[in-house]
């Protein structure tokens, strides 16, 4: 029984690593004051790039690191026109959205039908072979704890740094911040750029260990997940983290639902994931039991006055 | 606190200092100087460039013209953090505070990098033991009263050591009481050498603290002078351009009740918001009521429960003219002959991208003949509009300019007379000067005098004591969502409001 447990834990956590680091990214950025909503986009060539140049090298460490440019080069874009240009930050982020998807398509187009072997998970000889827990703690993908001390960082980072503090501030109010001789367009570049970097490296995950192959559409709305997960988290880090795991767990749920063939329709069941995780998470943010509220200036652009 | 070179020595000039916003010249070649030790009042009416002034000090803007010298040696002020740098702190009029973090993170995002927030903690205690600006470090900013929030303005600017400090319109929101406080507080920091900037439009409490004076008008310096040594009458005048009319008092002969709050109780709209906790008011025909209180008390949830913008929790909580309408829209209670003038004139009293004839739609669509069937009959709206400008001067670019277009004084004009021209029997009007010229105040408020004068109930929410004192014959405070009972203005003193606006004595006789 054991063995049938663990393996459900397994695969929890790969469903949820991919989500909680896109997440968190776009945490960053939310919390800056900056509504990304090209994510989704981010993710996709993420993944496109990170399999194309992996192949190309036939190196996975290269590949994760395309992976992760793509993602940032996609946001860089972002960060032009919304901090350049102070354009809408909503249209901007669905622009990049559909520009992501689209350019993951071409870039990947060559490699659909190719497979690499995953990136294997991690093995500490004697640890890795306790019973029980050995393969849970110390026996997972390294991007599994990538993303844990990620949450962990990110969370301390916003908490406990000077740095998190002025990036809270310039998102609270962005002229007070200013006024007060923050760096707002700085930072919030900083930041975009991390949250392009993590849905960059979430969407290699997806290609690279995850299934591990490309097709087009492969992030499966991952990315809008991934910001929903955010809000309903009310910007809190520790919520991410769980809003994660139980979207992961409900996810695997349904597949062994569909396995067991209970009657249900299969696309109710496929369904079943985002519906749980959305009802948790608004009843969660319903109680507003010590509930942060939405940063102030989230979404709105800011223009120096000279 | 500060080093001068030189006794006398000014620390910063301003040489010929000019702003320009497009076609407006918000400073025309401003010169000033300011002295360590020294409190310079910077007086003007709204618009005449006192704020442009001190943006540019504190690096904020860039002027187009004109030098800026430090101790002799001119400078170039390119972001805040250069003026901070060389020692100008800077206490904002909209407090520049970020709501949800705490008191001692508000600070501590201010300070140079490498102070933690332990030592930090530490040294806002030793500053409010001082100066007598109690803060606890750990509470989050919007649970804090008006005065308390400036209080952290005024640490932060301390903690940085400033060699001139700068306040804009720092009374504004605070109790007399408050104010008392703070005027000890820049004397304690003028007497150790620093400089202060105090920009105000109050005249007495300048002739009260400030040494020298610089008057603006029209983004000109238009005389210097010793507050002291000049009359509030004289200041004013060359403040204004012109000599203020005074207002003309009235008969007051309270009638019958016209409007009413009856044990009205209501949870907050929103997470910062204030429950209105037992709220019962009486406003007779003929008189204003005048509800004083500090700012985000409460205020503004009353005024949408009587507005209608909010339903009370119960019809009979709101009676307009005897008949229960708490439930009843915003409609319904204005062909019950009220009428409702909020707070902030561009956005939710008047749509600045709308002509002014669309905006007297907005809000008299239901009593009046211009929207028939719910058709607009723009002839009609255009001709009432018209009339509005010609009754109440308002100056406006053209009769259908967008509201946004007009000033802030004509925009109230345009809108109290919007409200008024429909001769309503009940008035609720909420901050009706705010922020407008001193000749738009008196014709407003000989407006709301007349109104009363024929009959009208006239419920006049205001955070401005000298307003209320002016033309209200009674006054209530509110105070965390309560309300007193009303006292009468002439025989109530200034001292016992001020105690009910901080929740002192006096507040245990809400009704």
């Amino acid at each position: 029984m054991i063995g049938f447990w663990e393996s459900i834990l397994l695969t929890v956590i790969t469903a949820a690593t991919p989500l909680l680091i896109a997440a968190l990214g776009e945490l960053i950025v939310e919390k800056s004051g900056v509504l990304n909503l090209g994510v989704e986009g981010m993710m996709a060539v993420g993944a496109s790039t990170g399999f194309a140049v992996a192949t190309l090298t036939d190196s996975s460490s290269i590949g994760v690191l395309a992976g992760i440019a793509a993602g940032m080069a996609l946001s860089l874009i972002f960060a032009l026109v919304t901090l350049g240009f102070a354009a809408n930050q909503v249209a901007a982020g669905l622009a990049l959205t559909i520009l992501g998807l689209g350019l993951a398509g071409l870039i990947g187009a060559k490699f659909v039908g190719t497979s690499r072997i995953a990136i294997p998970p991690i093995h500490i000889p004697g640890l890795s072979d306790l019973p029980g827990i050995g393969k849970l703690v110390f026996g997972q993908s390294p991007f599994f704890y990538l993303s844990v001390v990620l949450a962990v960082g990110v969370a301390w980072f916003l908490r406990r740094t000077r740095a998190g503090l002025s990036l809270r501030s310039i998102g609270e109010n962005h002229a007070s911040a200013h006024a007060l001789g923050l760096k707002v367009l700085r930072t919030r570049l900083l930041a975009i750029l991390f949250g392009g970097a993590c849905a960059g490296l979430a969407g290699a995950y997806l290609s690279l260990v995850y299934t591990p192959f490309w097709s087009p559409g492969m992030t499966a709305g991952r990315g809008w997940i991934a910001l929903a997960l955010v809000v309903f988290a009310s910007w809190l880090p520790l919520r991410v983290f769980l809003g994660a795991y139980l979207f992961g767990a409900a996810t695997i749920l349904q597949m062994h639902a569909q396995a067991a063939s209970m009657g249900l329709p299969s696309q109710a069941l496929s369904a079943f994931p985002y519906i749980a995780t959305i009802v948790a998470l608004v009843l969660i943010s319903m109680r507003r039991v010590g509930a942060t509220p939405a940063p102030g200036s989230l979404g709105t652009a800011f223009v120096p006055p000279r | 606190m500060a080093e001068v070179e030189g006794a006398n020595a000014p620390l910063c000039v301003l040489d010929g200092i000019v702003k320009r916003f497009g076609d407006l010249t918000a400073n025309d070649h401003i010169s000033l100087s300011l002295r360590a030790g020294e409190i310079h009042a910077l007086l003007g009416e709204n618009g005449a460039g006192k704020s442009t002034l001190v943006k540019i000090l504190d690096g904020l803007l860039a002027p187009d013209e004109g030098r800026i010298l430090w101790q002799g040696r001119p400078i170039t002020l390119a972001s805040p953090e250069d003026a901070a740098t060389l020692g100008i702190g800077m206490v904002f009029q909209h407090f520049s505070l970020f709501d949800n973090l705490t008191v001692a993170e508000n600070i501590a995002v201010a300070m140079p990098a490498g102070v933690g927030l332990r030592v930090l903690n530490k040294r806002i205690m030793e500053l409010g033991e001082r100066y007598g600006l109690a803060l606890d470090p750990k509470r989050e900013v919007w649970t804090l009263s008006a005065g308390e929030r400036q209080r952290i303005e005024i640490v932060r600017a301390l903690l940085r050591e400033p060699k001139l400090l700068i306040l804009d319109e720092p009374t504004s929101v605070l109790t007399p009481q408050e104010a008392d406080t703070l005027f000890a507080t820049l004397e304690e920091l003028a007497r150790q050498g620093c400089a202060l900037l105090y920009i105000s439009h109050k005249l007495e409490e300048v002739t009260r603290l400030c040494d020298r004076a610089t008057i603006l008008r029209g983004g000109r310096v238009v005389a210097m002078c010793n507050p002291r040594e000049e009359t509030p009458q004289k200041i004013a005048s060359l403040m204004v351009g012109t000599a203020i009319p005074p207002l003309h008092d009235r008969d007051n002969r309270p009638a019958d009740v016209r409007l009413s709050l009856r044990r009205l109780n209501a949870a907050p709209a929103d997470l910062h918001g204030i429950a209105l906790k037992d709220v019962s008011l009486d406003v007779r025909g003929g008189e204003i009521l005048g509800l004083a209180g500090v700012a985000g008390n409460g205020q503004s949830e009353l005024f949408e429960i009587l507005s209608g913008e909010r339903a009370a929790p119960q019809r009979g909580m709101v009676l307009i003219d005897g008949e229960e309408c708490g439930l009843d829209g915003i409609d319904t209670r204005r062909r019950k002959g009220a009428a409702f003038l909020p707070e902030e004139r561009n956005g939710h009293a008047a749509v600045g991208a709308l002509s002014l004839p669309n905006n007297v739609v907005l809000s008299r669509h239901a009593t009046s003949d211009i929207a028939p069937r719910n058709v607009i009959a723009f002839d009609r709206a255009r001709a009432l509009s018209d009339a509005i400008i010609a009754k109440f001067d308002v100056r406006t670019p053209s009769p259908l300019a967008e509201a946004g277009k007009l000033s802030g004084g004509n925009l109230q004009k345009f809108v109290v007379g919007r409200e008024i021209i429909g001769n309503p029997r009940v008035l609720v009007i909420d901050n009706p000067t705010w922020g407008v010229d001193a000749g738009a105040a008196v014709l407003i408020r000989q407006a709301l005098i007349d109104l009363a004068a024929a009959g009208t109930a006239v419920l006049m929410i205001s955070q401005d004591l000298d307003e209320i004192f002016a033309i209200a014959d009674r006054i209530a405070v509110i105070h965390h969502g309560a309300v007193t009972a009303p006292r009468n203005v002439r025989t109530v003193a200034r001292e016992e409001i001020g105690l009910m606006m901080t929740g002192g004595q006096g507040a245990s006789h809400a009704a």
